[in-house]
């Protein structure tokens, strides 16, 4: 018997804003649907992995004292955008040691209507005095560069289209198109508009080229995850094990040094170091993907990724969305959910979604945005500072 | 009480530099810790070097030549910041990655990647005790 993990229940709220709601219901919520998707309760569960960026702390406490206080171990775990994906893989991690047969990972955010993240304030100095790492006497957003998040992934992908040809402000705005038409089939989607290419180049310019249509929302929402051992999912009945996924690699990757990290994150080296230890975990490669979920926090960063992730020729991604590969009906249909520029991305919730999609589409049950017959699936997040997580999902034999 | 012991006003400084990076005095320029091991350079406070992990560090001049690698024009930023503004990725003519804003374009459609820039400084505000603050940005060559 191998020692292989899988999904076997999974469920997320339809992201957007519930301002009558917080961040413990709606992550209750997603728990408590995800076990009944798994046919199971808090009472099999030997492990709470619980990941929140903005929340106060003791998510995961918080959570059971609503659904259940067995006096299992919790994990509060944050990773910024890639806190979800660390949830799920805490609990995974407890599993494959042996030490949880059965966990229960979460992800939440309410950020309701956040706006723009990070970048400093108006400089209110009374007295210059040299503070921080940097010795700056005033805020240096926008004076040295921008702190700004759509401006960090413009400045991303600009960075990648000096390096290739074929990359420019219709390919980035294609991507936008893209995840809004997608996201017209996803009932769990923040929005569900679909928008002309005049219309997403033509929205108020971000961070240029980012329009404000190739920008994700700020919203409230959760997501989680049944995960259980090989040898515990055997002993189950069959119609459960039917329906349960496998996940065949796990990975989480952080920032090795480059030259210029200390000035613009790469997020480009983790994400391809997390590609090529998760195609070799799972024994295949990006040509055998059925679809794939990736960070698309900006147009920008989908783009790379088509790259940092194998699936163009090096160097090809804009050449590869111009052939229309990543759309739904093309060769590997990405962020088929409308990703994180249209569905929606809770930071906390972001990185369990998208194991929620991908599980969804193997099982056969994603309604009008099935990608059909779909084997295998890539599921990947990556979070500034940096941390890159995949997974790798395969649907049961 | 003798004047000797007369606490002395203290002095306010003419200029400062934005940040402690920047040198300024006849010939501003950007100086790095450079890791003495490898080579690696940094412009924060260190504990040790990122690339290789050793501890010594020494002080060197970054060059005054750069290229824009990757640029975005800024529309939208905190309350109170001017928009828009070119916020760049250059490499230096030595090889290091500097942020910082590309300057004195007429036009920030004209920024293009590739462009040659030179180091420049400029005054970008001033304090209640009258001391400029300096920051540094980049224009075309």
């Amino acid at each position: 018997m191998s020692d292989a993990v899988w999904v076997l229940g999974t469920s997320m709220t339809r992201f957007g804003r519930y301002p009558d709601l917080d961040a413990v219901d709606l992550a209750s919520q997603a728990c408590m649907d995800a076990m009944v998707d798994g046919g199971v309760t808090i009472h099999d569960m030997d492990i709470l992995a619980a990941g929140t960026l903005f929340q106060q702390g003791g998510m995961g406490q918080r959570v059971q004292k609503q659904i259940g206080q067995t006096g299992i171990p919790v994990y509060n775990v944050t990773n910024a955008c890639a806190t979800g994906a660390t949830a799920i893989r805490t609990a995974h991690l407890a599993i494959k040691a042996g030490e949880a047969e059965m966990g229960l990972a979460v992800g939440v955010e309410q950020m309701g209507k956040m706006g723009l993240l990070r970048g400093g304030a108006k400089d209110d100095t009374n007295v210059y005095e040299p503070a921080g790492r940097f010795g700056a006497v005033t805020p240096i957003d926008g004076i040295l560069g921008t702190e700004t998040m759509p401006g960090v992934f413009a400045q991303a992908g600009m960075g990648y289209a000096y390096e290739n040809d074929g990359v420019g402000f219709e390919q980035f705005a294609k991507v936008a198109y893209k995840n809004h038409l997608h996201s017209t089939l996803n009932p769990l989607a923040q929005y569900r508009k679909e928008f002309s290419m005049e219309e997403i180049m033509g929205s108020p310019v971000q961070s240029y080229p980012n329009t404000l249509l190739m920008c994700c929302p700020t919203g409230d929402g959760a997501a989680a995850a049944v995960l259980v051992s090989e040898e515990k999912l055997r002993s189950m009945p069959s119609e459960v094990q039917k329906r349960a996924v496998k996940i065949s690699a796990s990975v989480l990757t952080s920032d090795p040094w480059v030259e210029s990290g200390q000035v613009q994150p790469d997020v480009n080296t983790l994400t391809r170091n997390a590609a090529a230890q998760a195609y070799e975990t799972a024994g295949i490669g990006p040509e055998d993907l059925d679809l794939v979920e990736l960070h698309d926090c900006f147009a920008t960063a989908e783009l790379i990724h088509y790259d940092n992730l194998g699936l163009c020729e090096r160097g090809g991604a804009g050449d590869f969305i111009d052939s229309g590969a990543p759309f739904r009906d093309g060769r590997i249909p990405v962020n088929v959910s409308g990703g994180l520029i249209s569905k929606g991305h809770p930071i906390g919730a972001t990185g369990v979604a998208n194991v929620y999609e991908v599980t969804t589409h193997l099982r056969g049950e994603a309604g009008d945005r099935q990608v059909e017959g779909a084997k295998v699936g890539l599921a990947h997040v990556i979070g500034l500072g940096s941390a890159c997580g995949i997974h790798i999902l395969e649907k049961a034999a | 009480m003798s004047d000797d012991t007369t606490e002395d006003a203290p002095v306010i400084p003419e200029r400062l530099p934005i940040v402690d990076y920047l040198q300024l005095g006849d010939d501003p320029h950007l100086l790095a810790n450079e890791c003495t091991d490898c080579g690696a350079r940094y412009f924060d406070r260190r504990n040790a070097c990122a690339k290789c992990g050793k501890a010594e560090f020494t002080p060197s001049r970054v060059a005054d030549d750069a290229v824009l690698k990757s640029f975005s024009i800024v529309h939208r930023a905190a309350p109170g910041i001017p928009v828009p503004y070119v916020s760049a990725i250059v490499e230096t003519g030595d090889g290091t990655s500097v942020r910082a804003n590309v300057v004195g374009l007429d036009d920030p459609m004209t920024a293009e990647l590739g462009m040659n820039l030179v180091f420049t400084t400029y005054g970008c505000g001033t304090d209640d005790n009258g001391t400029e603050c300096v920051a540094f940005g980049y224009a075309a060559a």
